[in-house]
C-alpha cells in the first residue's frame, strides 16, 4: 500500500528532530494554523527582510506529518525571496493534489516524500497546514 | 460457546470481500448476511410507501414496519409499541427530545445535567435547549477511568434539576454509567432521564421498564442494523404531550388551510415517508442477536478484551483509557502511545489493513477533562478473532520504532 512509504526517516527525523522549532522573538509576522481535524495547531513565524525570507521557525504541537511538513517547508523557504517561496507552496499544494511532474517534484526536494499524502484525504490537511499558513503571510504581507 | 469463530464470521459477507481487521465497531458495526436479505427482500416483495397504499400492498408493507416496532419494542422490553419512535440514528432521536421536550418543558432557572463524556450529539441539543430555554447547563464529572462518584452525584443534583442526559456507556472509555443511581436520584427531583445508549446497545441487554428511564436513543447501525434507522423510546405520558418534531405527511389526522390535528403515537412524531426497509432489517439483527444470545456475546467480548488489554499493557509506551477491568470496557480501547500523534498511529495501522478510529471521537469535552488532546480507539465486536488481535498488537510493538525512536 502507498503509505507504507510514508513514515520513512526523512519524515519521522523532521518530526523528531526538527530544525526549525523554536522561538524567534524578532518576528515581523506571527501566524497560527489550526487543523481542527487532528488537533494540529503550529505557530509560524517569520522575519521578512527586503523581499526575502531572512529567518523563519515554527512551534506548537500536532501529528508527524504536520510537524515534519511545516520543518521541510523552512528548511527550503529560508533564504528564498518571497516570490519564489510562493512559488514552492504552489508547487507544493499541487503535489498533494497530485498535479505535478517529476522535475517539478524534485524542486521540493525532501518535501516530495510526502507525494503520497494524496492518497491519503483524511490526512492532506496535517500536511499543507505550515504551507497554508506561509502563504496567507506572504500574501498578505 | 455455541458458535465456532468460523461459523460466526461466515454471517457477514463484509469479511469475504475485505481483508481488513476491522477494529472500529463503536463507529459502525458489519453487518450479517441476513439483515442485508431482509433490507432487500422489503424491497423486492413489498415495498409501497407504507401507512399510504389503500392496497394490498401498501397494507403488507405498512405490516413489515410495524412489526419491525413491535421486536423492538419486545428487545427494549417496553411496554406499549407506540413508545418507540423511528427516526435516522442516535443523533436525530435525542434532537427530538431537546426540540419537542427541553425546549416545551423547560425553563429559565431549571437545570440539565449532562455527563462529562457524552458524545457531542447527547451534548450540543441539551445546549441549545439551554440557551434557548434559559435552563442552566451542569456537568456531571468522572474520574481519570471514567467513574462517577457518589460525591460528584451528591454535586450536580439540586432542586432544580429537571433533566438528565447521559450516555449509558462511553463510546471513549467504554465504561458503564450508574444509570440505575442516575435514576433513582432524578426521579426523587422529578427530573426526567435521556438516556443515550447508541454504545450499549450492541452489548448487554437494555429493559426500559426495569432501568425506568423516560427516554432512550440508539442507533441500527452500530448493532448489525442497517444505517439510516434509529430509535426514540420515550414513555407514553411523555410522548403524548409532545409536539411535533418535523411536520408534514403521515403525522396529521386532517389538515385545513389554517391547521391541522395530529396523528396519534407513534405517527405524530415521524413525520415523512418512514425507512421501512431499514426498519425490517433491524428487526433482522434483534433476531441474529437473540440467536447468539446475549451471554455469548458478553463472554466472547471479554474473552477478546482481555486478551488485547493484557497484551497491549505489555507494551510500556501504551497506555490504555478507562478502567482496568476488561469487563468494564464494552469492547472499546482507547490508547494512546507515548510520542506518537494518534493520527500517526492510524495511519501506521492503516498500512497494514487495521482499520481504527484517532482523534476526539466526538467528546471533546471529556479528552479536555482528562488532560489528553487525543488519542486511538480499538473496538471489538464479538465476531472479531484472537488472530486479529494479535496481528493488531503485532503492529503495535513495532510502531515507535517505526516513528524513528530508539534508533
Ligand atoms: C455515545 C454515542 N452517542 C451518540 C452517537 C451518535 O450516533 P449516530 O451518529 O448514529 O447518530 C454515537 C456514535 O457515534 C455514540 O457513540
Amino acid at each position: 500500500m502507498e503509505n507504507k512509504t510514508f513514515y520513512h526517516e526523512i519524515l519521522t527525523d523532521h518530526n523528531l528532530h526538527p530544525a526549525h522549532k523554536h522561538d524567534l522573538h524578532d518576528a515581523d509576522y506571527v501566524l497560527e494554523g489550526v487543523n481542527p481535524n487532528c488537533g494540529d495547531d503550529i505557530w509560524l513565524k517569520v522575519k521578512i527582510n527586503d523581499g526575502r525570507i531572512e529567518q523563519a521557525s515554527f512551534l506548537g504541537d500536532g501529528c508527524a506529518i504536520s510537524q515534519a511538513s511545516a520543518d521541510m517547508m523552512l528548511d527550503l523557504v529560508i533564504g528564498k525571496t518571497k516570490e519564489d517561496a510562493l512559488r514552492m507552496t504552489d508547487l507544493f499544494l499541487r503535489m498533494i493534489q497530485g498535479e505535478t511532474t517529476e522535475s517539478e517534484l524534485e524542486e521540493l526536494e525532501e518535501a516530495s516524500v510526502l507525494q503520497n499524502v494524496s492518497h491519503m484525504p483524511a490526512r492532506v490537511k496535517c500536511a499543507v497546514l505550515g504551507w497554508h499558513t506561509l502563504k496567507e503571510i506572504l500574501e498578505n504581507e | 460457546m455455541k458458535w465456532s469463530d468460523k461459523r460466526r464470521r461466515e454471517e457477514f459477507p463484509f469479511f469475504c470481500y475485505r481483508e481488513e481487521i476491522y477494529l472500529d465497531h463503536a463507529a459502525t458495526s458489519q453487518r450479517p448476511q441476513r439483515v442485508l436479505d431482509a433490507e432487500r427482500v422489503f424491497y423486492e416483495k413489498q415495498n409501497a410507501n407504507p401507512f399510504r397504499g389503500l392496497y394490498e400492498l401498501g397494507m403488507e408493507a405498512t405490516d413489515a414496519y410495524e412489526r419491525a416496532r413491535k421486536t423492538v419494542q419486545n428487545f427494549l422490553h417496553a411496554q406499549y409499541a407506540e413508545e418507540i419512535i423511528f427516526t435516522r440514528n442516535a443523533t436525530e432521536s435525542l434532537n427530538l427530545v431537546a426540540y419537542s421536550f427541553g425546549c416545551h418543558f423547560l425553563k429559565e432557572g431549571d437545570e440539565i445535567i449532562v455527563s462529562i463524556m457524552e458524545h457531542h450529539s447527547n451534548l450540543l441539543p441539551w445546549q441549545m435547549v439551554a440557551e434557548k430555554t434559559g435552563a442552566k447547563l451542569v456537568f456531571l464529572e468522572c474520574g481519570a477511568d471514567g467513574t462517577i462518584s457518589k460525591e460528584q452525584l451528591d454535586f450536580a443534583f439540586t432542586e432544580r434539576t429537571k433533566l438528565v442526559a447521559i450516555t449509558h456507556v462511553s463510546n471513549v472509555l467504554g465504561c458503564q454509567n450508574p444509570i440505575e443511581e442516575v435514576v433513582r436520584r432524578a426521579h426523587e427531583c422529578e427530573a426526567v432521564v435521556v438516556l443515550d445508549a447508541a454504545q450499549s446497545i450492541a452489548h448487554r441487554p437494555v429493559d426500559v421498564v426495569l432501568l425506568d428511564v423516560d427516554f432512550l436513543a440508539f442507533s441500527g447501525h452500530k448493532m448489525m442494523g442497517p444505517m439510516g434507522i434509529g430509535v426514540l423510546y420515550g414513555k407514553k405520558k411523555w410522548l403524548e404531550q409532545m409536539p411535533p418534531f418535523l411536520r408534514g405527511g403521515e403525522m396529521i389526522e386532517s389538515v385545513s388551510r389554517t391547521g391541522a390535528t395530529f396523528a396519534p403515537l407513534p405517527h405524530r412524531l415521524e413525520a415523512g415517508t418512514v425507512n421501512a426497509a431499514a426498519a425490517v432489517g433491524l428487526e433482522a439483527a434483534i433476531h441474529f442477536i437473540h440467536e447468539i444470545g446475549w451471554e455469548e456475546i458478553r463472554s466472547r467480548e471479554e474473552e477478546l478484551t482481555a486478551y488485547a488489554m493484557n497484551q497491549m499493557e505489555a507494551i510500556p509506551e501504551i497506555h490504555i483509557l478507562g478502567s482496568k477491568d476488561p469487563k468494564n470496557h464494552s469492547g472499546i480501547l482507547t490508547f494512546t502511545v507515548e510520542g506518537v500523534h494518534p493520527h500517526d498511529v492510524a495511519s501506521i495501522l492503516d498500512a497494514d489493513h487495521i482499520a481504527v478510529r484517532a482523534g476526539h471521537h466526538c467528546a471533546q469535552p471529556l479528552f479536555a477533562h482528562l488532560n489528553i488532546p487525543s488519542a486511538t480507539r480499538a473496538s471489538l465486536a464479538f465476531y472479531n478473532t484472537k488472530e486479529e488481535i494479535d496481528r493488531f498488537v503485532d503492529c503495535l510493538k513495532p510502531l515507535r520504532r517505526k516513528m524513528g525512536y530508539g534508533k
